[in-house]
């Protein structure tokens, strides 16, 4: 094989040794196909493994951890939460609507494979500066791709966040989150076994689109990127929709050994897969295999990424059965191949074999790296805050207004409109009102979901980010009044290849372990996004965390609205904040430094409990976490939109209140676990002892009420801006910057 | 009294009919494929929203083919309440059930929110139960519900007082603020000539229950159960 083919497949001359040794001869072009994908780092997590053995992946409710299509875990009634988050960022960027769509399409396929019905979407969405067009016209696509996907196939959307640094602008931040239910021992897997038993391709034609995704997600992104159009596949909502419920409705026959579909690295993945994890091999004939355009080469179809395509395996003999569900369907399964005894993943084009490789050898010997690490440079500097040379402001309900209409803060209600987010039934707290809670039918309960990362906290602190990426998400779960019970993670970085983002992976890894340690929310699973890269830039490093709770009562779910005049208003948690890397610092100074506040996992963990047990004895009526722009954007967003509301609430004086900032850093400084409440005079005595008990600070600070929104100090009114002001910038924030496309 | 949920291939709000009418109103509801030739002896028809063979080429365009539509046709023809839910209008409008066509929304976006509508006639299977004027908050969840007509068609269907919803402001009245898509006349329902055949955007089965935010669309089903049951006792 020449060197640059070899080059060309992105295997370094280490990986090609390997290769060599393997196969014991010179590899086909197919072949040398195959170990590419499965050797990207897309597929094989050369670069991440190592460090990815430190997640805690164990407890009690965990059904199935990392290694499946999804994770699950135990919700009771014997009955599991199937979900995974995933990312689909370089796509996105180079074709924002089919991009995003198929990041969609991709991660439903990832449930229902494992035999769950797939019942919500959330998204966690990362932009550039919304000021650029350039900007405008990605969010636009990717929400119009999430939109047309999840709509079609009657999923709904009820849930996510939308973020916008100029750290993404040349590389957007798109990963999605499917859950679903399934019956706890009826959960189906991705592996293939019993020799002679039928293999089986289902759904979409193979077409030439996609071909390297995976290793185009593997390389970082340069001037021509744009012209990688080929290289994104197109969606087909509907299509996933018959598979669906043709999957599912043929998992129940028990007529299957196991399912995978055809993600990254299509045909090639999936049959590996399957096989490895059988222990046994797979024969298959591409020339069998259903295409879409003529012409195509082994190499071609082994490689092509085109969406919404399933392999399965079935027990040979109820061919039948199979065959007759897909065709009530309108899809024909058809046989590809079949499993053998002698573990090769043998392809062959008509009689001719093409690729015969040593499957368990392809999946367990891919590269491994301990890649070097090294401290960023940056970070000493960007670590120190000195806000001498800024201007404190003079005006601070006006800037309490601009906080609230800032992008990252504001309503994103031109977001969620165009989700359907109702469809099934089961929403029961609507988006933009806290975590995204669905109900299961057929039981008393809810499941509640949030995603959550800060980028800039993480760039500050990779550690401690990812500790407060993981509190985050379990916090808004808790508000809604969940116990969080697993977690899944989209690990989004640079190049692993540099030390230094080596250094903020490691860290942040480190961070996240710490905290799912101390919270007792495993990992089931996750995905892994490096390279997000342009011309030498990095992103923002940027864990981004999904975490699952389970609400026993679905009646007893809350939302951040204050539902009545008259309540009293409690601050659990301390209420002092941290201007390190905080939206106040970015949008009044354009600044990105200092250190986000830290942690403390006992604090978090405690104030989670009295959460949980609050709203389990309905001792609360609302709840909602203090997080971008601090105590003050929090009070204002338990008033907008729907509350109609007001608040009248009094702060103790700031311990140094000679400093300048004081009172900046009490209304929008930012801190972990703080968390806003209303609770009704006659429940209070009894939210306060119940926080004494688990040494969780709890102060009354207010009422609800009229229709203003004012914060006193000390005596005396530090800021006051009428409800319709503070609704007013909410709710245009992001809205006014789509006017030309407002919805 | 027993319901019959039709499905097509991309149907999505099938299951959510199906749990309104079985376990919300505590009614008989059956499934039928959209390649079935007989209702299951069906009392009311429902055709409901998703997004039939993907809405490609145009929404409801290709289900009106289907072969259950046939005996939907002759149910319609001999009296039988039939009603249409987002998509499921699509197709009725497709099927010439119903007069008028559904276009992009005005702003061409997908929007997905509560709105309110104005009960505008109690004469039909589907709003015997309600008043008139009555204003009802159920949500909508679509793409292409601007409801357009001909003005020969929407003089015909307001002499024949066949226009059923409107899109109102929730104190019921017609505004263009209120109206989210741009509807001819903020329309978001009408009937047949025969007043059987009803189809409207909103979607009546997503508000049947506390827990998600309206009731108010049990005003549309449970209109239809004491219809029939009216019929069955004279």
């Amino acid at each position: 094989m020449d060197q640059s083919t070899i080059d060309a497949h992105g295997l370094s001359a280490d990986e090609y040794q390997r290769l060599l040794e393997i196969l014991g001869r010179e590899p086909t072009i197919t072949e040398l196909g195959i170990f590419s994908v499965m050797w990207s780092e897309h597929c094989s997590y050369k670069s991440s493994r190592l460090h990815l053995r430190r997640l805690p992946t164990e407890g009690p409710r965990v059904v199935q951890g990392p290694g499946e299509n999804a994770g699950a875990v135990d919700i009771g009634d014997g009955l599991t939460a199937v979900f995974k988050i995933e990312s689909h960022n370089h796509p996105s960027f180079i074709e924002p609507y089919q991009g995003a769509a198929t990041g969609v399409g991709g991660i439903i396929r990832d449930i229902f494979t494992m035999g769950a019905r797939p019942i919500a979407l959330l998204n966690s969405l990362r932009f550039g500066a919304l000021e650029d067009p350039a900007t405008r016209h990605l969010v636009d696509g990717v929400v119009a791709g999430i939109a047309g996907y999840g709509n079609s196939i009657g999923i709904p959307t009820v849930g996510g966040e939308v973020a916008f640094e100029p750290s993404y602008a040349g590389n957007p931040l798109v990963n999605v989150f499917c859950l679903g239910v399934a019956e706890a021992d009826k959960l189906a897997m991705g592996l293939a076994s019993g020799a002679g038993n039928p293999v089986y391709y289902v759904g979409a034609k193979t077409g030439r689109d996609g071909i390297h995704g995976a290793t185009m997600a593997s390389a970082e992104f340069d001037e021509n990127s744009a012209d990688s159009r080929p290289a994104v596949q197109v969606g087909d909502p509907f299509m996933e929709k018959l598979l669906l419920e043709a999957c599912l409705e043929v998992m129940k026959t028990d007529a299957l050994v196991g399912i995978q579909d055809m993600g990254a690295a299509g045909l090639t993945c999936s049959t590996c897969e399957m096989g490895a994890r059988g222990d046994v091999g797979i024969e298959i004939d591409v020339s069998l295999v259903p295409q879409r355009e003529t012409g195509m080469t082994p190499y071609e179809i082994m490689l092509s990424e085109s969406q919404e395509r399933m392999l399965l395996v079935a027990k040979r003999g109820r061919e039948a059965e199979v065959e007759q569900v897909f065709e009530k369907w309108d899809l024909h399964a058809v046989r590809i191949g079949e499993v053998t005894g002698d573990g090769r993943l043998r392809i062959r084009d008509h009689v001719e074999v093409v690729a015969d490789i040593p499957n368990r050898q392809l999946a367990d010997r891919a590269p491994l790296y301990d890649r070097p690490t090294t401290r960023p440079a940056y970070l000493e500097a960007a670590q120190q805050l000195d806000l001498a040379a800024c201007k404190a402001p003079v005006d601070l309900p006006r800037t309490w207004l601009d906080l609230l209409g800032a992008p990252v803060i504001a309503s994103k209600h031109w977001v969620y409109r165009q989700y359907d987010h109702m469809v099934r039934t089961n929403t029961v707290a609507l988006p933009g009102l806290g975590a995204g809670v669905v109900r299961v039918k057929g039981t008393d309960r809810a499941l509640a979901f949030s995603v959550d990362g800060n980028g800039r906290y993480c760039y500050l602190d990779p550690a401690e980010g990812g500790r407060l990426a993981v509190a985050e998400a379990a916090r808004n779960v808790a508000c809604a009044g969940a116990v969080p019970i697993g977690a899944t993670n989209c690990l989004n970085f640079g190049n692993p290849e540099r030390p230094e983002i080596m250094w903020q992976f490691a860290q942040a890894v480190d961070g996240i372990a710490e905290a799912c340690r101390a919270l007792e929310i495993p990992i089931t699973g996750g995905n892994v996004s490096l390279y997000n890269e342009t011309d030498g830039e990095a992103i923002y490093p940027t864990p981004v965390l999904g975490v699952v709770g389970v609400i026993d009562d679905a009646s007893q779910v809350l939302t951040r609205l204050f539902p009545a005049e008259g309540l009293d208003i409690v601050l659990l948690g301390d209420p002092a904040g941290a201007l390190g890397g905080s939206e106040y610092l970015k949008v009044a100074h354009g600044m990105a430094r200092g250190r986000p506040a830290a942690l403390d996992l006992d604090r978090e963990r405690a104030l989670q409990q009295v959460l949980v047990e609050a709203a389990r004895g309905r001792l609360i009526c609302s709840a909602h976490d203090c997080a971008e722009g601090g105590f003050a954007v929090t009070l204002a967003e338990c008033c907008v939109e729907g509350g109609g509301v007001g608040a009248r609430v009094e702060l103790a004086e700031p311990a140094e209140a000679d400093d300048r900032f004081a009172l900046v850093c009490a209304l929008f400084g930012e801190a972990p676990s703080r968390v806003v409440v209303s609770v009704a005079s006659g429940q209070r005595d009894r939210l306060l002892a119940h926080a004494r008990e688990l040494s969780v600070p709890a102060t009354v600070i207010g009422q609800t009420g009229g229709d203003r929104l004012a914060i006193s100090v000390a005596g005396e009114v530090v800021a006051d801006i009428g409800l319709d002001e503070a609704e007013q910038a909410w709710m245009g924030g992001l809205t006014r910057h789509f006017e030309h496309v407002a919805a | 009294m027993k319901f019959a949920v039709i499905e097509f291939p991309g149907s999505n709000c099938d299951h959510d009919a199906y749990h309104a009418t079985k376990h919300v109103l505590g009614q008989e509801a059956e499934f039928i494929w959209h390649k079935d030739t007989d209702l299951a002896g069906a009392d009311v028809v429902i055709l409901p929203g998703g997004f039939s063979y993907g809405d490609y080429l145009r929404t409801g365009a290709i289900a009106r083919f289907s072969p259950v539509m046939t005996r939907v046709r002759e149910f319609a023809d001999a009296g039988g309440p039939v009603i249409g839910i987002c998509n499921g209008f699509q197709v009725l409008l497709e099927a010439g059930l119903l007069e008028g066509a559904l276009l992009r929304n005005r702003r061409l976006k997908f929007l997905c929110q509560h709105v309110h509508v104005r009960v505008e006639q109690t004469d039909t299977p589907f709003t015997c139960g309600g008043a008139e004027g009555q204003v009802l908050k159920l949500p909508i969840a679509h793409g292409e519900g601007n409801y357009h007509a001909g003005p020969e068609t929407i003089a015909a269907l307001e002499a024949n007082r066949q226009v059923i919803f409107r899109y109102c402001s929730p104190d019921g009245v017609t505004t263009e603020a209120a109206n989210p898509n741009g509807s001819h006349a903020s329309i978001a329902g009408v009937c047949n000539a025969g007043r059987n055949v009803v189809g409207l955007m909103p979607h009546p089965e997503r508000a049947c229950e506390s827990a998600l935010g309206s009731v108010d669309g049990l005003v549309v089903l449970e209109s239809v159960v004491s219809a029939l049951a009216a019929k069955g006792a004279a």
